[in-house]
């Protein structure tokens, strides 16, 4: 009986494993991506339903377990679904850290479970011992840095990287507490001051990791923490001997670093150079050395703008990080809209790292409805700037400075989009301050450009009402 | 006991490779849909949840599983509804202009 179970049980996670495999394999293009996820939560579902039958016939499970478990469930899923179905899309990237956040700390609590399951001075084998290590170890850092990371991107931890004094001596101890306890694990009888000790130090490793690191390199970070999550998932298995666990976990484990290093590359940098300028002292005195400011840039208002826009015939749209921030997404597509119905052909040229990480201003312009087949990528909408009689920049600066082309500055050999080839340039900016890079962008102050200074919702807003008046 | 860490050891590793084959070149479009995608699969962790409730026996066992339940249930549910929500947002103007076109 016992067998056939474990036999079927086997058999129905090979299942599931092959569904998140190929699940991931559809999401790799647009048409397919739906599909493929549903596929993922199919095998996901197919899961819980074989362990919810392994654990009735086993029988092993006590009333109070059952309640807990079932109680666990309930409110995990309704805060997870509602979390999911009323957040706004600007705030995608800190709910995903949050879930994120949880995972790992459900893998760790696996661990931490079965270590104080045996009990106090048994001695443990190196086969239980080691994952178990692993699974608190990464299991925690990725809980408390996920935390961080959230807290971060929602703006309620700064942005800024965050050092002081004796940060370097404070690593230290917490890596050496972390040897040490993990020394006391693998080595000694089961006591639950040592896992307290290795638990404690992974947490605070974890915001030792994050806290320094600035808040444009965010995305990257909890892209990488979602895979180190993949492996403490990974590690649990090994701790319950469940075969799901690992396939899944290890899947993530690699899919999420190589998701890692093309979000890094996309934003032209390096995860090395992230994570580790975070540990040392290199990230004082950035930006400080951002050159200054060209001074003679020419001044717009919106009536002039929306007389530009009226009487153009192709407009091209180049949103950035200050369209995201100032939420004026609705704004931008009902000027769009103005445009389209009057005759005016607009497209949207939308740099890979637009937003708050990779493809997150597709993801906020498809929420408010702008059809998928005018938003640009890079390439083509670079081969369109030539024929574009007005650009309107929106909250975008590194990601359009020419300065990318030419050689010894921070951004170069960063792809761009040309907007300087376009026949006139609206930019709509808040400030004249710099963009994360800390270098002046030459656009700003060309002859063909004009600025706006002004928040981008009610900047769009004003360019709304001035340009219906042309368009009647 | 060894026979056993072997199997997943090699399991481990294999679906390591396989991680890495699966996801080449991405475009940055869905880059954002497949790290909420990827994050949602590690709610697998649920299934542990479910095997360490069957071993309780203690108040501190109790904590932990309800604790291990929640985190992994949050993880799960939340991370479909959200990606199936990113994902979503990417077929329907494709579905709406269909639409139009069948009516007009």
């Amino acid at each position: 009986m016992m067998s056939t179970l474990q036999t079927a049980a086997s058999l129905v996670y090979l299942v599931s494993a092959i569904c998140y495999v190929l699940g991931v394999h559809l999401m790799r293009s647009p048409k397919s991506a739906r599909n493929g996820n549903l596929l993922s939560g199919a095998g996901m579902l197919l899961a819980v339903i074989m362990v919810t039958i392994e654990l009735i016939v086993q029988g092993k499970i006590t009333a109070m377990g059952w309640l807990v478990l079932i109680a666990g469930l309930v409110l995990g899923v309704l805060y997870g679904v509602i979390k999911a179905r009323r957040v706004e899309m600007t705030a995608v990237p800190q709910l995903v850290s949050l879930f994120n956040a949880v995972g790992g700390g459900a893998a760790a609590a696996i661990g931490i479970f079965d270590y104080f399951h045996m009990p106090t001075g048994s001695s443990l084998s190196l086969v239980f011992s080691i994952p178990v290590l692993l699974d608190i170890v990464i299991g925690g850092t990725t809980f408390s840095g996920s935390l961080i990371a959230m807290g971060k991107l929602a703006g309620k931890i700064s942005g800024k990287p965050i050092s002081f004094p004796g940060a370097r001596i404070c690593n230290f101890i917490v890596i050496i507490a972390m040897i040490v306890g993990a020394v006391l694990i693998i080595g000694f009888p089961v006591t639950p001051w040592y896992l307290a000790l290795v638990l404690v130090a992974s947490l605070i490793f974890g915001l030792l990791m994050t806290l320094p690191i600035g808040g444009a390199d965010m995305p990257v970070v909890v892209s990488l923490l979602n895979a180190f999550t993949g492996l403490a998932v990974a590690f649990a298995g090994f701790v319950i001997n469940n075969q799901v666990l690992i396939i899944a976990g290890a899947l993530v484990g690699a899919a999420g670093t190589i998701l890692t290093l093309q979000m890094a590359e996309a934003m032209h940098r390096s995860v090395a150079n992230i994570i580790v300028g975070g540990f040392g002292a290199g990230a004082t005195g950035k930006g400080a050395a951002a050159s200054d400011v060209p001074v003679n840039v020419t001044e717009t208002t919106a009536d002039d703008i929306g007389l530009q826009l009226g009487y153009a015939h192709n407009v091209m749209i180049v949103p950035g990080y200050g369209l995201a921030a100032a939420q004026a997404q609705h704004e931008l597509a009902e000027l769009a809209k103005l445009l389209t119905d009057s005759g005016i052909n607009v497209n949207y040229a939308i740099h890979p790292v637009a937003g708050r990480m990779p493809g997150h201003m597709n993801v906020l312009l498809a929420d408010v409805n702008v059809p998928y087949d005018q938003m640009k990528q890079l390439e083509d909408a670079n081969s369109m700037f030539e024929d574009t009689d007005v650009s309107l920049v929106i909250g975008a600066n590194d990601v359009t400075n020419p300065l990318a082309r030419e050689s010894g500055n921070p951004i170069s050999g960063m792809p761009i989009l040309n907007v300087d080839q376009s026949k006139s340039v609206v930019v709509i900016k808040r400030s004249m301050s710099t963009g994360y890079a800390g270098v002046a962008n030459p656009l700003f102050s060309d002859d063909k450009t004009t600025m706006f200074f002004a928040d981008a919702k009610t900047g769009l807003q004003d360019i709304i009402a001035a340009t219906k008046q042309y368009l009647d | 006991m060894s026979q056993q860490l072997f199997t997943n050891l090699a399991i481990f590793i294999l679906s390591l490779l396989v991680g890495f084959e699966v996801m080449s070149k991405i475009p940055a479009t869905l880059q954002t849909p497949m790290m909420s995608g990827a994050n949602a699969i590690h709610g697998v962790v649920v299934v542990g949840a479910f095997v360490i409730a069957a071993e309780a026996n203690n108040v501190a066992l109790y904590i932990l599983a309800f604790l291990c339940a929640f985190f992994a249930a949050v993880n799960v549910a939340g991370g479909y509804t959200l990606t199936d929500r990113m994902l979503h947002m990417f077929d329907r103007p494709k579905a709406s202009k269909n639409d139009d076109g069948g009516d007009k």
